[in-house]
């Protein structure tokens, strides 16, 4: 016997999933929604009811995360980064970085290089938290 | 802190366990489409105690459980099978192949539901994936060393 729940909660992790594969690309909230069954509307507020935060900043800490990685993991240049993780706008990319991450992606560099871990467990425990963000935010 | 062991005791890892919350679906998932064959599928009255193992490996095998009585009442298992379906229940599984984009395209191929592409890691290649109900699965081709 499956609950209401259950199923929706099964969709929304199938457009969260669509996030954490695709999110260099151009990613919007009607076509996440379309994945989960929803309408816009329904598709933020349930799930934000079950994840604990909004699709847009859940992607925002999933580009965040991977330009973590590869700030500390490779040379490329922060702006060239910020395309690759998906933001169209080193302002953007600039302001985010820093409101999650709690100090700019190049003081974030310094840190240097990364240990190897399993992506999927380096994705879940390196990505900054919604949950005890960075002071301010 | 180091922990300081205890003189051995135990000698293997024999059964790990997932839940699931449809016992035929996940054999059509686990067997049908990740290639694991049925160890044991036994009738223990209101529990139905189902293990699969991987081709040639005896020795390790995976519990597909179903949350429900006698463990849990239903409304615990409804709870579980919530947490299951938004990726939160804990069930992981990790394996090993000779060829990650091979196994990748072949499981694309069946339809598996594929959470991450391939990404070449210091450790090797992996991709992820679900199984029908939520649980994680990452498959790597480890490198040697």
């Amino acid at each position: 016997m499956t609950t209401g729940t259950e199923d929706a909660n099964r969709r929304l992790l199938r457009a969260r999933d669509a996030m954490d594969r695709a999110y260099a690309e151009d990613l919007d909230v009607p076509g996440l929604a379309r994945i989960a069954h929803v309408s816009p509307a329904h598709f933020i507020r349930t799930f934000r009811a079950t994840f604990g935060e909004t699709p847009n900043r859940y992607l925002q800490r999933r580009r965040v995360e991977r330009a973590m990685f590869l700030l500390r993991s490779t040379d490329r240049s922060v702006t060239d980064i910020c395309m690759d993780v998906g933001f169209s706008s080193l302002g953007t990319f600039s302001r985010v970085f820093r409101d999650i991450v709690g100090e700019p992606p190049s003081v974030y560099r310094q840190r240097g290089p990364l240990p190897p871990v399993p992506t999927c467990f380096a994705m879940r425990w390196a990505r900054p938290s919604s949950f005890g963000e960075a002071p301010g935010e | 802190m180091t922990v300081p062991s205890v003189l051995p005791m135990l000698t293997a890892i024999t059964i790990t366990q997932i839940y699931v919350p449809d016992q035929d679906q996940a054999l059509d998932f686990y067997v049908g489409k990740l290639g694991f064959e049925v160890q044991s599928d036994m009738d223990f009255g209101p529990m139905r105690w189902l293990t699969v193992n991987l081709p040639g490996q005896p020795d390790r095998a995976v519990l597909l459980e179903k949350p429900g009585a006698p463990s849990m009442s239903e409304e615990t298992a409804a709870q579980v099978r919530e947490a299951i379906a938004k990726g939160v229940a804990g069930g992981h599984l990790f394996f090993a192949c000779d060829d990650a984009y091979k196994t990748h395209a072949e499981l694309k191929a069946k339809g598996v539901e594929i959470t991450e592409e391939p990404v070449d890691q210091p450790y090797g290649i992996d991709f992820g994936l679900r199984d029908p109900f939520g649980n994680h699965i990452r498959i790597a081709q480890m490198k040697q060393g």
